[in-house]
């Protein structure tokens, strides 16, 4: 029981997330689903993908109404991911997973930083410029 | 377009590579790359989510592999979420965004190499 709530809230989490950031809250979904409810890696990370849709289905649809998605971009970049999705396996099968993983690590620290200079280097109130 | 090809490409394969949602890569990429602003960039990415989420998970439930229980579980809670998110989303700065998003990037930088 605790163990539903405490996914339940979580879940709730991941969806802010989502929403605010526009990333699919899988980052908080599979760990979740692993450690809370218990999933395999494969089960959870397939179940994440389901959780995913209606999140990804309703903050898009609500950013629709805000008026922020070019749903064309949204479609080529979606479209061109499948694609670099099956691509990737591919390569994921003939590369270590832990190298793999702290080049990945390293390249969000570095873009990391990129967003918050660029953020900082710009005036913080347009009106200045 | 190219451009976006590409993005959404390098998104797909870290994504495979990795383990971690598209929308981590295509976020920063269509703010630095695509010189978006963050909410156009958020909001897009969300939308692009949505797109791949529909074609992954029908080729997992394909295999078997979703549990649908434990999906409702979290999912619909993360509906509630996103309204949420999306609201708060309106009410913030771009700025604080950026450097909100910079945050989860180093965390997730973080946790990936320790």
């Amino acid at each position: 029981m605790w163990a539903i709530l405490a996914a339940a809230l979580l879940g709730a989490g991941a969806g802010v997330l989502a929403g605010l950031f526009g990333v699919g809250g899988g980052i908080l979904f599979v760990p979740t689903l692993t450690l809370v409810l218990g999933l395999s890696q494969l089960h959870a990370e397939a179940t994440s993908l389901l959780a995913i849709l209606p999140t990804a289905g309703i903050g898009a649809w609500r950013q629709q109404r805000y008026g922020n998605v070019r749903w064309r971009s949204a479609l080529i970049l979606g479209i061109a991911a499948i694609a670099g999705v099956e691509a990737g396996v591919q390569i994921a099968e003939q590369l270590p997973q832990d190298v793999l993983r702290r080049l990945f690590g390293v390249l969000m620290l570095i873009v990391a930083a990129q967003v918050a200079f660029r953020t900082l280097r710009k005036p913080a109130y347009p009106s200045e410029s | 377009m190219l451009r976006l090809v590409l993005i959404g490409l390098l998104a797909g394969l870290f994504s495979a590579l990795f383990g971690v949602g598209g929308g981590i890569v295509v976020v920063p990429l269509l703010l630095l790359v695509a010189h978006y602003a963050e909410r156009p960039a958020m909001a897009t990415s969300l939308a692009a989510v949505l797109v791949i989420s529909v074609a992954g998970a029908a080729t997992y439930a394909f295999h078997g592999e979703v549990k649908p229980g434990a999906a409702a579980i979290v999912g619909i809670p993360a509906m509630a979420g996103a309204v949420a998110g999306t609201t708060l989303q309106q009410r913030l700065a771009n700025r604080t965004l950026s450097l909100a998003f910079a945050a989860l990037l180093t965390a997730l930088g973080v946790r990936l190499l320790v």
